[in-house]
């Protein structure tokens, strides 16, 4: 019997093919005369197989363009601002939604309450032809004001000429949590967009873009600052992902 | 500089890693995600040396912001675990499974541990570089780790309520 003690770690690193050679000999006629360690060290190798069985072919699977594109258009990464949201979803204290989103299968917390009611919002009032918003378009200062004021933090109406629409008008909406600002476009073709904006947000806070669907409504949304932003609009969701862009970089110069 | 083009060839071994540490897919690409996006906007932080090592770091580092951040059920329960997309070529799907389930019964921090080493191949000392921690760490971590999955896999049965664990 070899008298120097092996140690668990050095069975691990035998186990792990890390010894040297002489080591690795020590070792394994230190396990030659126990049985035990010696099946628990082939278990161990075991488990390494097993895992590579298990998960080597993940790396062969084709990577979402997602992935490849990552880190492309964000000023502020992404980390960061999911970060930021799930502590502000803590902050908010609605883990019933935290909860319901993760064993929904989507794998992530969602900030669940925000596109639906801008997508409900865009519903109502982007088909309304003759009452679209309460302060047009030629009182863009007056909106904004006033709609700052009722929000209690600056908001803007970001120019979305280059997108191809023009401000038509805004208006204020009850919503959860306060006054909601929410501001009308259209296009030549009279498509329209809204970004609602409301104030849940618990500080300076940021998050990444998400979307959603709803229904025929497509929503993008995120936090920024005190304020949380939704875009909506039927349009394709690349469509909409110019405009988030603009918006976005108009709110953050 | 090609820093894009070193980052993006680890994508699938983050997957990968990703993949075994969450046991979701969908969690697993949003964790490579948010791990690209920081390493990218961080890169001028990263000193040549190990890049895979260091992309470890970042994504240990939001993993354990994920799961102090918010109420989060780590890994997935039993009941809930979809049937994964298991391959023709690997035959025994059911030791697979077993395989998926016992490792969400370990502990995160062992999970990570026994993945790095076993599934990355990381030497211990990278490996606690990874975690922010002693190279002793890492072996009991690895010495707990593994003798609980023999344990799993041996069929051993846990006590109740070890299933689903919340983490707060």
């Amino acid at each position: 019997m070899n008298s120097r003690p092996v140690s668990e770690e050095q069975l691990h690193a035998y186990a792990d093919g890390r010894l040297g050679a002489a080591e690795s000999m020590t070792v394994a006629s230190w396990l030659a005369e126990r049985p035990e360690v010696h099946e628990q060290v082939r278990a161990w190798r075991e488990q390494t197989a097993l895992l590579h069985g298990r998960f080597d072919a993940v790396m062969l699977e084709q990577v979402p363009p997602r992935l490849i594109n990552a880190g492309r258009h964000a000023p502020l990464s992404r980390t960061l601002r999911v970060a930021a949201v799930l502590a502000w979803l803590s902050i908010g204290g609605i883990v019933g939604f935290l909860v319901r989103g993760t064993i929904g299968g989507s794998g992530s917390t969602e900030l669940v309450t925000l596109p639906h009611e801008a997508a409900i919002a865009h519903a109502v009032y982007a088909p309304e032809v003759r009452h679209p918003v309460e302060v047009t378009a030629d009182q863009e200062q007056h909106l904004v004001t006033w709609l700052s004021k009722r929000l209690g933090t600056p908001v803007k109406a970001p120019s979305l000429r280059g997108e191809g629409y023009e401000l038509v008008g805004g208006r204020l909406l009850p919503g959860n949590a306060g006054p909601v600002a929410q501001f009308m476009y259209q296009d030549a073709r009279g498509q329209r967009l809204t970004l609602y904006l409301r104030t849940d947000a618990a500080g300076n806070r940021e998050t990444a873009f998400r979307f959603a669907q709803e229904g025929k409504v497509g929503v993008f949304y995120w936090l920024d600052g005190k304020l949380g932003y939704a875009l909506s609009g039927e349009q394709s969701k690349a469509d909409l992902m110019r405009v988030v862009d603009s918006v976005y970089r108009q709110l953050n110069p | 500089m090609p820093n894009r083009e070193l980052i993006i060839a680890e994508i699938p071994r983050l997957r990968r890693y990703a993949r075994a540490l969450t046991g979701d897919s969908s969690r697993a690409d949003d964790l490579v995600q948010d791990t690209l996006e920081r390493a990218l906007a961080r890169f001028s932080l990263w000193r040549p040396g190990n890049l895979r090592a260091w992309l470890f770091t970042v994504m240990h580092n939001i993993f354990v912001n994920q799961i102090r951040s918010a109420i989060h059920i780590d890994y997935l329960a039993d009941d809930l675990l979809p049937d994964l997309p298991l391959r023709a070529t690997q035959s025994d799907n059911l030791e697979l499974r077993d395989l998926d389930r016992a490792l969400g019964r370990l502990t995160a921090e062992q999970r990570e541990v026994l993945l790095l080493v076993g599934l990355e191949d990381l030497s211990y000392e990278d490996a606690a570089k990874v975690i922010g921690s002693p190279v002793g760490t890492v072996m009991s971590r690895l010495s707990r780790g593994r003798e609980r999955l023999r344990a799993l896999l041996a069929g051993v049965e846990l006590p109740a309520g070890a299933r689903l664990k919340v983490v707060k």
